[in-house]
Order: C-alpha cells, then sequence, then structure tokens
C-alpha cells in the first residue's frame, strides 16, 4: 500500500470515526427536552 | 386526526431509526463501486465537499421540514409543502414525498428479500463447492434469468412475500414499538457484523487461505488519490448523487421521521448524528469489506471490469467459500444479515409518509394503513419480480430512486429557503438547537444547496456522451447537436440509445413495451396519490367548514 494511500484512509476514515462518536456522545450526554 | 397518536420513545431511538433509515444496501454495495469507478482515493474529496455543501444542509432542511408540519399535525410532505408554501400546487409537488417511496421499495424489498433468503442459503450451505461462475448461475437460476421476457422465481416470490410481511407487521406496531425497537436491534447488530467482516477482511493476507493478493492492493486502489479526476465534471455528479442515496434525501422520510417531534426539540444535532453515523457505516465499514475481499481472491482487473451492485450477491458467498464450510456459513450470515437489517431500516420508513397521511386525514387506524401500503407494495412490485430481465427493476430505480429524489430535494429546498424564507427557515433549524450551527450555513442553504442541486438536476438530464462535456458543447456549437449518453434522463424519455422502438414485433411484445408500461403503471401511480392528496384537502376544507357552522350555532 503507498504512503499517500494509507495516510488518506487513516486521515479520512479516523475523522469520520471521531466525528461519529463525538456527536453520539453529544446525543447521550444531553438530556431530552421532553 | 390520528385515532393512535404516534411518537418517538426515546432520542437514542429516533437517532437510530433515522440512521437506519439513512443506512442502506448503497453502504456497502454502491459506494465502493463507486470510489472504484471514480478516482479512488480522489472520490472521497467531492463525496466529502458534497455532504457539507449538499447533504448535511438538505438533512438539516429536511428535518426542520418535519418539526415545522409537527406544530400543526401534519406528517406526510403534501400537507407540510401545501402550508408552507401557501399556493395550490404546492400539496401536489409533495406527493413525489409519498410517491417515491412506493416506487423504491417496491424493487428494494425484493433485494431485501435475496439478502433474507441468502443468510438460510449460506447456513445451510448451498453455496459450498460453487465456483464463481456457479455462484453467479445460482443467483440467475434464484431470479429465473432464462431466454425469455418473463420470470418466474417461485423460491425469491416467497421470500419476497415474507420479507413484505415482516415489514407490514412491524409497521403495523407504529413508531416506538415497531420501528424504533426494529432499528435498537437492527442497527447495533449492523454495526457488529460490520466491524467483524472488515476486520476479516483488511487482515486478509496473499497465500494464506488461497488468497491472490493482499487486501491491501484492493484498499490502496480505493484510498490511492487520483487527483486528475477531480477536473472531471462526472466524478462530481457521482458523488453528489451518492450522497443523495445515502442519505436518504428527497424522499420524504426524514420529513415524515422529524415531524414526529415536538416543535421545542432539537433537530440540528438530532440530524449531524444520525448523517455522521451514516457515513461512518458507508466510509469506514463499506469501503472495507466488499473491494479489499473481491481483490484478494479475484485481483484488482477483475474488480474493475466486474465491480457492480451484483457482486453482493453473485460474488461474495463465492469468496467466502475460500475460508472453508464454517467461516463460509458464519461469514455468509455476517454478510447477507447486515445486508438485511441495512435493508429493513430503511424499507421501514418507505411506508411512514403513506400511513402518517391515511392516519392524519382519513382516521384510517395503524393496521389498515400498514396493510394498504403491503398491498400496494406488492401490485406495484409484481412486474418489477415477474419482468425482472426486462429492465423494469432498473426503471423503478431511475425514476423513483434517482429522479425523484433529486427533483424533490430541489422543490423542498426552494420552499425552504425561498418561499419560506431562509430567515424563518434558520429559525426552525436553530430553534431549540443543542448545538450552534454556523452562521455560513444559512448562506450556503439559501444560494449554494440549490445550486448544487440544480446542476446535480441538469447534469443528469443532459449529460453528454462519455461524460466529454467540453467535446459536447464543440459539438453543439459546431451544429451538430448535443450528444446525449445512454444514462442521461433526455436520452432514457425518447429511447434515444435504442435502435428500435417498437411496442410489438411479430405479435410479440419487446422490452420497450414492457419498460414504457411500467412508466405508465409508475404515472398512474403518482396520479394516484395526487388523487388522495386531493380528497384528503377536500376533506380538510369540508371538516374546516363543519367546525366554523358549529361555532357559530353554538
Amino acid at each position: 500500500m503507498t504512503t499517500a494511500a494509507l495516510v488518506t484512509m487513516i486521515v479520512v476514515q479516523g475523522a469520520v470515526t471521531l466525528i461519529t462518536v463525538y456527536f453520539f456522545r453529544k446525543i447521550l450526554k444531553t438530556p431530552s427536552k421532553k | 386526526m390520528a385515532i393512535e397518536r404516534n411518537s418517538w420513545g426515546s432520542r437514542i431511538g429516533l437517532i437510530l431509526a433515522m440512521a437506519g433509515n439513512a443506512v442502506g444496501l448503497g453502504n456497502f454495495l454502491r459506494f465502493p463501486v463507486q470510489a472504484i469507478r471514480n478516482g479512488g482515493g480522489a472520490f472521497i474529496i467531492p463525496y466529502l465537499i458534497s455532504f457539507l455543501l449538499m447533504g448535511l444542509p438538505l438533512l438539516w432542511v429536511e428535518w426542520a421540514l418535519g418539526k415545522y408540519g409537527s406544530r400543526f399535525g401534519d406528517h406526510a410532505s403534501p400537507f407540510i409543502f401545501d402550508r408552507m408554501g401557501k399556493g395550490r400546487f404546492w400539496k401536489y409537488l409533495g406527493v413525489f414525498g409519498i410517491f417515491s417511496n412506493f416506487g423504491v421499495a417496491a424493487y428494494y424489498v425484493y433485494i431485501e428479500s435475496w439478502t433474507f433468503s441468502f443468510v438460510w442459503f449460506s447456513v445451510f450451505g448451498s453455496f459450498s463447492g460453487l465456483s464463481e461462475s456457479g455462484v453467479s448461475h445460482f443467483f440467475d437460476k434464484y431470479v429465473n434469468i432464462n431466454p425469455g421476457m418473463v420470470n418466474l422465481p417461485v423460491i425469491a416470490f416467497l421470500f419476497f412475500l415474507l420479507t413484505l410481511f415482516i415489514n407490514i407487521t412491524i409497521l403495523s406496531k407504529g413508531l416506538n414499538k415497531g420501528i424504533e425497537r426494529a432499528s435498537k436491534i437492527g442497527m447495533p447488530l449492523l454495526l457488529l457484523f460490520g466491524v467483524l467482516l472488515a476486520i476479516r477482511a483488511v487482515t486478509l493476507r496473499q497465500g494464506v487461505e488461497g488468497a491472490t493478493f493482499d487486501s491491501a492492493v484492493g484498499l490502496n486502489f480505493l484510498w490511492q488519490p487520483q487527483l486528475k479526476s477531480l477536473y472531471n465534471p462526472d466524478v462530481w455528479l457521482a458523488a453528489a448523487g451518492q450522497i443523495f442515496f445515502t442519505l436518504s434525501l428527497g424522499m420524504g422520510t426524514i420529513v415524515c421521521y422529524a415531524s414526529y417531534l415536538d416543535s421545542r426539540d432539537d433537530i440540528a444535532l438530532n440530524a449531524m448524528s444520525a448523517g455522521w453515523m451514516n457515513e461512518f457505516v458507508e466510509i469506514v465499514l463499506g469501503a472495507s469489506i466488499v473491494i479489499p475481499i473481491a481483490v484478494g481472491y479475484m485481483g484488482l482487473d477483475w474488480v474493475k471490469a466486474n465491480a457492480g451492485f451484483m457482486m453482493g450477491f453473485k460474488t461474495m458467498p463465492y469468496l467466502f467459500q475460500q475460508w472453508g464450510p464454517f467461516l463460509a456459513a458464519l461469514s455468509g450470515v455476517l454478510w447477507f444479515g447486515l445486508l438485511f437489517f441495512a435493508g429493513i431500516t430503511s424499507s421501514l420508513a418507505f411506508g411512514t409518509p403513506w400511513m402518517a397521511m391515511m392516519q392524519d386525514e382519513f382516521n384510517w387506524d395503524r393496521k389498515k394503513s400498514a396493510y394498504t401500503f403491503g398491498l400496494l407494495i406488492l401490485l406495484l412490485a409484481l412486474p418489477c419480480i415477474f419482468f425482472f430481465q426486462a429492465g423494469v427493476f432498473d426503471e423503478y430505480d431511475y425514476w423513483t430512486g434517482t429522479v425523484s429524489l433529486v427533483f424533490f430535494a430541489l422543490i423542498e429546498i426552494i420552499l425552504f429557503a425561498w418561499v419560506y424564507g431562509i430567515d424563518n427557515g434558520w429559525q426552525e433549524i436553530t430553534g431549540g438547537a443543542d448545538i450552534s450551527v454556523p452562521q455560513f450555513f444559512k448562506k450556503i442553504i439559501k444560494y449554494v444547496t440549490p445550486l448544487f442541486i440544480a446542476v446535480v438536476f441538469i447534469g443528469s438530464l443532459i449529460e453528454p456522451a462519455g461524460g466529454e462535456w467540453i467535446a459536447a458543447f464543440k459539438s453543439l456549437f459546431a451544429g451538430h447537436g448535443w450528444p446525449f449518453d445512454a444514462a442521461s434522463l433526455v436520452s432514457k424519455v425518447f429511447h434515444l440509445s435504442e435502435k428500435d422502438t417498437r411496442w410489438f414485433i411479430n405479435g410479440r411484445a419487446t422490452t420497450i413495451f414492457i419498460i414504457d408500461m411500467s412508466r405508465v403503471l409508475l404515472t398512474l401511480a403518482f396520479l394516484g396519490i395526487a388523487l388522495v392528496v386531493k380528497l384528503a384537502m377536500v376533506r380538510r376544507k369540508r371538516l374546516q367548514k363543519n367546525e366554523n357552522l358549529d361555532g357559530v350555532t353554538s
């Protein structure tokens, strides 16, 4: 695997994973207004 | 108003249902193929830009449309559009938000039933000892591909009925006890199955268990940035198109789901969370299963030549066989199981706009509205199943799963940002928000997103042969006309790529006839829904009049 491909994969997949976890955790921590 | 009031049981349930609606078969079967065909790693750049400029804004708009509807007890797009647009024609444009669900469900539930049956075939070792062409032939036999025009797939039809029945049963239990519960089971299992398969795929090594290449060869091709492809408009069109499909935009289902929120509820964070969850499944899991395994056994050249939606059914079972009987069965269950969960959490959403309309406007109960949805889907699906190889399946996909979505999205963003007004719309998005939405998205929603969708729509309308836009303009200015691609909307409408467009040859119906009849059927379905909407509006006016009279007399 070339360095460019490996870096692209790690950066994109890593960023998407972190953002997903961040927003999901925020949902869990924020109580519903009901 | 509805007899049984529907509502979401919990915020997590809503997020999982929304994410389940978005996560579908396309995340695993369409995304990697689109990436392979459109520049590998470079595809991700226009894809993410499309997500930020079109996907996220449209998600917020659709959630906001639903939230707006919730204030008035409206849950289906024709009635939300009617109230928001205050013009007679808006409700009929809103019909697309119900129609596309019927058209898509008709073929989508059929594919879903394949995944369901293939779980059992995997368990019972039906693919054991079959070659790659043997598995491909197994699938063709399953859907009854034959030299004639009509397909009579008995087992596939029975599985379709069973899958449709499961969908209808869940739908009849309502949002909380039906869709939400199914999503709470389906989504975690889907993630678990996806992670297990992805780990297996990325650790595939050359020479181990018959693998010809490391899975890294497939990953390398998928992620190698080929920046030249960024200058190709077709790559951008493909990326924007993928964003539409993957987020289930332009279908009216997000609007409907969000319309069961309280009008004080947050939508900004909810939409972000559901949207990014879909992206995780697509970019992290979807990109790490099919292509690495297929390249590991079949080689890169084979995958480049054969990459397509059907690989999931015609190739994957063969590849799993290379891992021995136990792992083959287990991988088959995981793979088709995750596809089934991805499919059913989406197909359940297709039923909600129709059910919401019938419950709100005609006081139907959940069961009646769910069963009628099932019956109508069955009727629409019959041509799709029995004329599969004549192209009815693809025709449904094109008109209801592609054109209708982009058109509906264009309509809803114009309504939201320009007719209702971006200032009012922004209030809907940011009111009660649990995150602060960057102010620049206001401008993006008003100017950039509509333009983006319009470009996608016009691009599909007049797509030039081979995606060669410069050559097409040269041809036009040289007086040779516009060379339409066979995939362009104009070409599709007028069968421009067909040499012979006769309906009958020697007294026998041609595929053109079958395709045109399927278009007539879809048109009738649209008109039928429009008629129901018209009747509902007449009923509303009559009830309003009676209420006014009662008020006067009392």
